[in-house]
């Protein structure tokens, strides 16, 4: 069985003349948890996009399963992105189509299926995360805990080889969060081979779900290893970040307000 | 500050929005084309286009008769009382039919599915770019243009040329109101004058006429929904309100135009 695992060679990506991420060398493994860690707005997200083929690197090089991506031809491409399921950060479901249909999508629109054995894969993915009375209702019904779920079902269905997802416990409270994590390491039991890719900046999530950890720091990939070399690790910015410790350097918390600002927030108080 | 100096910049300020705009249509045009080129290629082209007509057609049928009616009797009431002044108030269906069949039903109909259909595919396909949910289409392999914007060019040739002879029928049955019920005029010399003076040509220029605004409508509306997330001016759900805007307005101007290029070959 080919190992679908994700290679980064020199890698820079970003939007025009702005650079996000600058010489990226790293490997997510193939069959693990991989999670792509990093304060917010370091790039994580992008990377990601890279990965996912929405984005093309400015330069160096991605390689999935040993094919190089950007290097390969439209239907080869199309080979490769079949075997990839991504949850998207706030589900990304059709607000037209209910929950059903839009888990049943990557069956419905490439297999010639009749529409009951459809329903039915459907249901059987929404079962496994939790969601199956909810088959007939439409996105805009459901909570963000939920939308994710089923975000998750329709990453899974088609089986892929590679899950990729962003941010699935971001803005959930800490029990559909424990949830969302246990959900993942489910499936990832259920789908043993698959090469998982978590983006998050969530600790509880990492230490729950982690193989491997990238790190991002200010658009540089500052450490690549296992979960246990990350708790080892004796680099300063690394302990800070694991420990949540804010980076008190960066702030002025003592800054006195403008006088007349003050005077006018006061008489509007009062008022 | 030497000629040189201000050259450059004065040039690149009247050209930048020059080439923005060649820049568009290009952009437009090859936006169109792939959409064109989805219909024959997608398997289910056709289920999706039924709904596509049932929003851009059916749900617009209601405001399209009763803008035709008003406007029929409009240009019944109005052509009366220039034609009396010349003893000639029996060419009153032969004006109120010409006028509804070669302009005013192609255009009124175009722009009101813009205003109506027009900018809720912009917005709909918006807010779609901007909440992930093209990407996520692209991802599951899933053509996004086939899945969106298709439909709705297909939706549209259908229903525009169908709504614009609505259009004319009520249009022409509103000019009877006026004419005919209330002013007076011979029943018979108003359906006779229509018959007499209406020939295929007339109405063949209507229908191409609504073949066309139904090509740039649905491409104006659909590009800029697609295209939200490249806008300049904006961001987010603002970025969905101003293409919105902008797909109206374009869509306007762009079917003005077009009818008068299109009525220069057809007379």
């Amino acid at each position: 069985m080919q190992a679908w695992d994700i290679q980064f060679h020199a890698l820079s990506v970003g939007y025009g003349n702005h650079v996000v991420l600058h010489d990226i060398n790293a490997t997510l493994p193939a069959g693990q948890i991989s999670v792509i860690l990093g304060g917010s707005g370091c790039g994580k997200s992008t990377l990601l996009r890279h990965i996912i083929g929405l984005s093309r690197p400015l330069t160096g090089s991605i390689r999935i399963g040993g094919e190089d991506l950007f290097r390969l031809d439209r239907q080869a491409f199309r080979r490769v992105r079949r075997q990839m399921g991504v949850l998207f950060q706030d589900g990304a479901l059709l607000g037209a189509l209910t929950l059903a249909e839009n888990v049943a999508l990557p069956l419905s629109e490439h297999l010639r299926l009749p529409k009951p054995l459809l329903h039915e894969a459907a249901l059987r993915v929404l079962r496994m995360v939790g969601l199956e009375d909810f088959a007939r209702f439409y996105p805009n019904q459901l909570s963000g805990g939920m939308r994710k779920r089923a975000g998750l079902a329709r990453a899974i269905i088609a089986e892929p080889r590679i899950l990729l997802c962003d941010e699935p416990t971001s803005g959930l409270d800490p029990v559909t969060a424990a949830r969302m994590d246990a959900l993942l390491l489910a499936m990832h039991q259920q789908y043993e081979h698959m090469t998982t890719v978590v983006v998050s900046h969530d600790l509880a999530s990492l230490r729950t779900i982690a193989d491997h950890v990238l790190v991002l720091r200010e658009g540089r990939a500052v450490f690549s290893g296992s979960l246990a070399e990350l708790e080892a690790s004796d680099d300063a910015y690394l302990r800070q970040f694991l420990r949540r410790e804010a980076d008190e350097g960066q702030m002025a918390l003592h800054e006195p307000p403008h006088p007349q600002v003050q005077a006018a927030l006061e008489g509007w108080l009062r008022s | 500050m030497t000629q040189s100096d201000t050259s450059p910049g004065l040039l690149a300020r009247l050209g930048a929005p020059a080439l923005r705009g060649i820049d568009a249509i290009g952009s437009m045009t090859l936006f169109m084309l792939s959409g064109l080129g989805q219909i024959f290629a997608s398997g289910k082209i056709f289920a999706r286009s039924i709904r596509q007509i049932y929003v851009i057609g059916y749900q617009s049928l209601f405001v399209i008769m009763l803008i035709g009616l008003f406007c029929g009797m409009v240009l019944g009431l109005q052509g009366y009382y220039t034609l009396v002044q010349f003893g000639s108030v029996g060419l009153l269906g032969s004006a109120v039919s010409l006028t509804l069949i070669r302009e005013l039903g192609p255009v009124l109909t175009a722009i009101m599915l813009t205003g109506r259909a027009g900018s809720s595919m912009t917005a709909e396909i918006g807010v779609m770019r901007i909440t992930d949910q093209i990407d996520a289409l692209d991802v599951m392999d899933i053509n996004s243009m086939g899945y969106l914007v298709s439909p709705r060019l297909l939706a549209s040739l259908i229903s525009f040329p169908l709504l614009t002879a609505i259009f004319d029928v009520v249009g022409i049955l509103g000019g009877y109101l006026t004419g005919v019920l209330m002013l007076g005029i011979n029943e018979g010399a108003y359906l006779y004058r229509i018959a007499s003076s209406v020939t295929m040509t007339d109405v063949a220029g209507g229908f191409i006429k609504a073949v066309v605004f139904s090509l740039l409508v649905t491409t104006v509306c659909c590009h800029q929904g697609y295209n939200t997330h490249t806008r300049r001016d904006s961001v987010g759900p603002e970025a969905v309100g101003n293409a919105t805007t902008s797909a109206v307005v374009i869509s306007c101007v762009l079917i003005l135009a077009a009818d008068y290029v299109l009525t220069s070959f057809l007379l």
